[in-house]
């Protein structure tokens, strides 16, 4: 839709949010190279991308009447150097992220915009990683990015204005709202809500009510369109309790110790929707 | 959204009208547009909860969600040999069995007409 200023995006890691930001970029016709380690985890996200980007245009999410560029996917970091951003989608390691930053920042222009879509680790942390900490930036994208427009923009104190510009000029020309905050651990959204889905899982464990009560609780009183445990599934159990434990780390605050459930639930293989089962049942 | 399956006693889809498969349709083997209605109605009924009529709103019935939504665009797309894509891929097009078959017979008739030169 909007004119494409040759934006060359590489996307660091194919999991959940890194094949669903390749999914909106292309959807918007902006050209992808995305790396993973993993020749199959690639394969399965170039599927995943074309589906989601037909869903996308399906709810009228992304248009329809543009062409989309072909996807490259690569195991070689190599093949990143023309980019003229990289998105970050890594694990939530605070040390996987480190490396991969550190190795990427360095094969691009100076002043490429790095963008971090970490959950919580504040942006200061990882761009003391990359070759250049100038321009680093944290641009939390919600799940699945497609489809939810508003993005959590986090200027670290390092950044330039320079590195955000461009940043908020990618996102614009992926048609999402961009809200510019603070750095910090969990920035807004996270420090709030991993919180509140520990309590959620905690208040199961304990017996005090049942994820259906819980959610049923938010939707109904609350106006919120989805639980806090079906939104726990949806990010991915394991994803939460490394975010839990960045935060826990970060913060020193017990409450974000992620609790003995949640933990079960992972060290069980119930990672939610994307294996099937977490707190609810999604028939795998 | 008013088609509550409680009333549902389909006046719309008379079965007189099957027999005349045969002749109705070309010298293809292609369905005509009860017998897609049909399997659609088959294949929901394999897939949703609740009853589907022809003129039922799948979405605003709360019948298919819209994540299940584009596993009905490849359920169309491979049952009925056609392709959906660009203008056509809306949730409008989806949102009953009727519009389904519509579109269903759209495609192919483009189909049709591009290749019988």
């Amino acid at each position: 839709m909007t004119e494409q200023h040759n934006h060359l995006l590489a996307v660091l890691g194919a999991g959940v949010m890194g094949t669903g930001i390749t999914a909106l970029a292309l959807g918007h016709g902006v050209p992808v190279v995305l790396v993973d380690t993993d020749e199959e985890i690639l394969a399965r996200a170039a599927q995943d991308v074309r589906r989601q980007i037909r869903q996308g245009q399906l709810l009228g999410k992304l248009p329809r009447d543009i062409r989309h560029p072909e996807l490259r996917t690569v195991t070689d970091l190599d093949a990143i150097a023309p980019a003229t951003a990289v998105v970050e989608a890594v694990v939530e390691l605070p040390a996987v992220k480190a490396d991969v930053l550190a190795r990427a920042s360095a094969l691009v222009k100076p002043g490429t915009p790095v963008i971090t879509n970490t959950s919580g680790i504040p942006v200061d942390e990882l761009a003391g990683h990359c070759a250049r900490p100038e321009d680093a930036v944290g641009a939390h994208f919600m799940n699945p990015p497609y489809l939810i427009r508003t993005v959590e923009v986090i200027r670290g104190p390092r950044s330039t204005d320079d590195a955000l510009g461009r940043t908020l000029a990618l996102l614009a020309d992926l048609d999402r709202e961009s809200i510019v905050v603070g750095d910090g651990p969990g920035f807004v959204i996270n420090r709030v809500l991993q919180r509140m889905l520990n309590e959620s899982a905690r208040i199961v464990q304990e017996g005090i009510a049942g994820p259906e009560e819980v959610d049923a609780l938010f939707r109904g009183c609350l106006g919120h369109t989805t639980g806090p445990l079906a939104t726990a599934d949806l990010i991915g159990l394991d994803n939460v309790a490394d975010s839990l434990r960045v935060l826990h780390e970060r913060t020193g605050d017990a409450g974000y110790e992620p609790c003995r459930l949640l933990l079960d639930k992972v060290a069980a293989g119930d990672h939610g929707r994307k294996t099937g089962r977490g707190f609810f049942d999604y028939g795998s | 959204m008013r088609t509550d399956p409680v009333q549902a006693p389909t006046p719309t889809t008379p079965p007189t009208e099957r027999d005349p498969i045969a002749v109705s349709a070309t010298s293809s083997p292609q369905q005509n547009t009860t017998e897609i209605e049909t399997g659609l109605l088959a294949f929901l009924e394999s897939r949703v909860k609740v009853p589907v009529d022809p003129e039922t709103d799948l979405f605003a019935s709360g019948a298919v969600t819209s994540l299940f939504s584009l596993e009905l665009v490849v359920h169309v797309e491979t049952a009925y040999g056609v392709a959906v894509g660009g203008a056509d891929l809306t949730l409008d097009n989806f949102r009953t069995v009727r519009a389904m078959t519509a579109l269903v017979g759209r495609l192919r008739a483009d189909t049709t007409g591009g290749t019988d030169a």
